[in-house]
């Protein structure tokens, strides 16, 4: 510590003398002492400094991994109507019934609200929403299935659902083909094809705006096994409301930033929406379970977004289409706007703990892109 | 007076009630646009205008502090700081909106890096960002003893010694014949018009710094046409000044120019972006050394006692000390910009009383005031500063 302090001081005053010099002759040697702090070393700082917090000084464990570098205070989740954590694991699945040819018809509804929300403690945005919430609802469906989404804009500009999925040129939801005025409604109508972790969002023009303004959400096809014998038990694995699945701990991130002062740059950035949300309040992590993340990218204005892992490595499988992993024994994966996939990793043979996860663009997780799983034995 | 003073009493209540009635109209007026906001249909939704001004930054061993002033249509609320595009803690006193015209210090624990920049960005909690840039950290200096006298020798290199040496050309400049002296009073009023319009420049480009609620380039020339004003005023009680008297105003309106380059100097000192070489200092010296010229050019007819030297020397050199050290406590933009304003107005009645003292001279000697001396005297005057500025202007 002291011998950095002492290269600084060094360096503090060669630069006095380099602009000096620039200016033809030596430096004002008196007026440099006098000007460099009494003991601006590290050590003696500590007894001196008037604030509590010893900005000089490594944080803390209690600090929890981010010391003073966070967001102050805390977002309301009640009054925004949702809570990143309880979004983490909350699906909508829509309703259910069997159509004449004993398909399942699965049904979802969902409506464009302008909504202003905290995303960050204290800072209100004024959104555009599905269902009131930024993300919109995770959707989740089976392979093969019927779906059906009966969408109604009750917003104050145009609005559209485009899934990216496979469907009809009718179904899309670009202009002329289920985007919606206000007041009205359009019921998209398609199978559920192919399988994987993909995403909606709105598509109305101009796209940056509707997309930042909050107008995505997660769009979750699990396989069917009985289509994939050579993979059933992956498949199952996937396969929501089986006891191979239930062994997994879920999870849905939807990794998004929020340009604030409309200057086409982000203020925040974030996994469901709330900056610092997860470093404030870890993500509890039963150790013997695994884990498996839908992980969604829609970060606008910068091109990628990426996601790194702690002291662990995991499988990464690309869109989620495929059952065997595309990336295999990684720590980081990055995706483009709209890129998204599902990663696969355990802390089994881990010590229990606090284990970091963030965005590895330091930017974006002192920006609030950061959380913490908080490993338990169980 | 005498038809109106009959009716003396009557007339004082009238004019009284009278006064009292435009003052009652416009507490209703006030009180129904409060109560029936009739300017409500010009609400559209829009969010309130925001504006802050960073008037002060402290850098110590407990981080960044920044004091601020809101200008906001609605009180203001600071929602995050981030400090170099990352989210800190912080703590705001006193805490909670800021009224418009209000000020508070943040305090940030960041461990700023010696020598290099940093930027500050408030987020308010519409959304909306505030940014200002520390372009060289260096520790804001703290008023200690050592501090102090280490500037107050700065101070005295640029403020007092250059006076005290143009002031020892006295017994030279003594016994000129009136060619000589027309030519060193036109050299006098070069010096000062330069200055007068450095320093004005110098004060317009301060107080776009500060709160627009300042109105900081009006406050300037207003401040500057009272002082001028004043001073004429003041002067003028005993007839116009000469000699000894007119040594003095010059002083004076010299003594508040070194005040703003104390300022100036001192502000570099604490933004860190000075470089503060002997190189500078000594610019500065010899650009000075004309003050003590044009202090002495009144008195070279007159016989003054030896003690005004020395109390010329420090009303025109001492106050550079104290503009040094108001100056290196990073004080708002605001109040040096007032002071170079009032130094604007000093500077421009010595110019003004200079100017009369060479006409009646040149009337009673029956000298024409463009004669060759002249001119040449006001443009060396000029000339001089200019070329000598060029060292100190950082």
């Amino acid at each position: 510590m002291t011998t950095q302090h002492e290269t600084e001081k060094v360096s503090r005053r060669s630069l006095i003398a380099g602009i000096a010099a620039a200016g033809g002759t030596a430096a004002f040697a008196g007026v440099a002492a006098a000007q460099s702090m009494p003991g601006h070393d590290m050590a003696a700082m500590q007894d001196d400094a008037p604030s509590a917090v010893n900005p000089y000084s490594a944080p803390s464990i209690h600090e929890g991994g981010h010391g003073q570098m966070i967001t102050v205070g805390r977002v309301d989740a009640a009054a925004n109507g949702f809570d990143p954590t309880a979004m983490l694991t909350d699906w909508d699945f829509g309703t259910v019934s069997l159509m004449e040819d004993g398909r399942v018809l699965r049904t979802f509804e969902v409506e464009a609200i302008d909504k202003d929300i905290e995303i960050a403690p204290g800072v209100t945005f004024p959104a555009w929403t599905f269902n009131g919430r930024v993300p919109g609802p995770a959707l989740r469906a089976k392979e093969g299935e019927r779906l059906r989404i009966v969408f109604r804009n009750y917003g104050s500009h145009p609005h559209s659902m485009h899934f990216h999925g496979i469907h009809s040129w009718r179904m899309d939801g670009v202009p002329g083909a289920g985007l919606i005025n206000p007041g009205e409604e359009f019921i998209y109508e398609f199978d559920a094809r192919p399988f994987g972790c993909h995403l909606y969002h709105c598509h109305a023009l101009p796209l940056k705006r509707h997309m930042h303004k909050g107008m995505y959400g997660a769009f979750v096809i699990d396989p069917d096994p009985e289509l994939h014998p050579e993979f059933a038990d992956a498949a199952r694995s996937r396969l929501y409301g089986t006891p191979e699945n239930a062994r997994w701990q879920e999870l849905v991130m939807v990794m998004n930033a929020f340009d604030t002062n409309f200057d086409n740059a982000n203020e925040f950035y974030a996994v469901n929406t709330v900056a610092h949300a997860f470093a404030q309040q870890p993500i509890r992590i039963e150790k013997s379970r695994p884990v498996r993340i839908y992980l969604v990218n829609v970060t606008e204005f910068d091109p990628i977004n990426s996601f790194h892992l702690h002291a662990n490595f995991f499988d990464y499988f690309d869109t989620g289409t495929t059952l065997t992993p595309t990336l295999r024994t990684v720590d980081l994966i990055m995706q483009c706007q709209a890129q998204r996939g599902i990663l696969e990793f355990s802390y089994a043979e881990h010590e229990a703990g606090p284990y970091m996860f963030h965005a590895h663009q330091a930017e974006f997780t002192e920006l609030g892109w950061m959380g913490m799983f908080d490993v338990v034995e169980a | 007076m005498t038809d109106t003073s009959p009716g003396a009493p009557t007339a004082g209540w009238r004019r009284f009630a009278w006064l009292l009635a435009p003052l009652l109209v416009l507490a209703v007026a006030v009180a129904w646009i409060a109560s029936v906001d009739p300017l409500r249909s010009f609400n559209n939704g829009a969010p309130p205008v925001e504006a802050i001004a960073f008037e002060r930054v402290v850098l110590d061993s407990g981080g960044i502090k920044t004091f601020i002033r809101a200008g906001g249509s609605e009180p203001m609320t600071i929602a995050q700081v981030q400090i170099d595009n990352a989210y800190w803690t912080f703590t705001m006193d006193p805490p909670g909106p800021l009224a418009r015209g209000s000020t508070a210090w943040l305090q940030v624990p960041y461990p700023w890096v010696l020598g290099e920049a940093h930027r500050i960005n408030l987020v308010t909690n519409t959304g909306a960002t505030f940014e200002h840039e520390i372009p060289v950290a260096v520790p804001t200096p703290v008023a200690t003893q050592g501090q102090l006298t280490q500037q107050a020798i700065v101070g005295a290199i640029v403020g007092i010694l250059p006076v005290a040496i143009g002031l020892m050309f006295y017994p030279a400049l003594r016994g000129m014949g009136s060619l000589g002296m027309g030519f060193l009073l036109a050299l006098t009023v070069g010096l000062l018009a330069f200055l007068l319009v450095d320093m004005t420049f110098e004060a317009l480009e301060l107080s776009l710094q500060s709160a627009a609620l300042f109105q900081g380039q009006a406050m300037v020339i207003l401040a500057a046409l009272s002082t001028f004003l004043i001073l004429m005023g003041i002067g003028r009680r005993s007839g116009q000044p000469e000699g000894l008297a007119l040594a003095f105003y010059i002083a004076f309106g010299i003594g508040l120019h070194n005040f703003g380059e104390g300022l100036a100097i001192g502000a570099a000192f604490a933004a860190g972006s000075a470089g503060l070489g002997t190189f500078l200092v000594l610019g500065f010296a010899i650009h000075n050394v004309t003050e003590g010229i044009g202090i002495a050019a009144p008195m070279v007819d007159r016989r003054p006692p030896l003690w005004t030297f020395g109390a010329l020397t420090l009303v025109a050199g001492l106050p550079a000390v104290f503009g040094m050290w108001l100056g290196s406590l990073a004080y708002g933009p605001q109040w040096s910009a007032l002071a170079l304003g009032i130094g604007a107005g000093a500077i421009l009645q010595v110019i003004v009383e200079v100017t009369s003292y060479f006409l009646r001279r040149a009337e009673r000697e029956g000298q024409s005031w463009l004669s060759a001396p002249v001119l040449s005297g006001f443009l060396i005057g000029l000339a001089f500063m200019y070329v000598t500025a060029a060292v100190i202007k950082i």
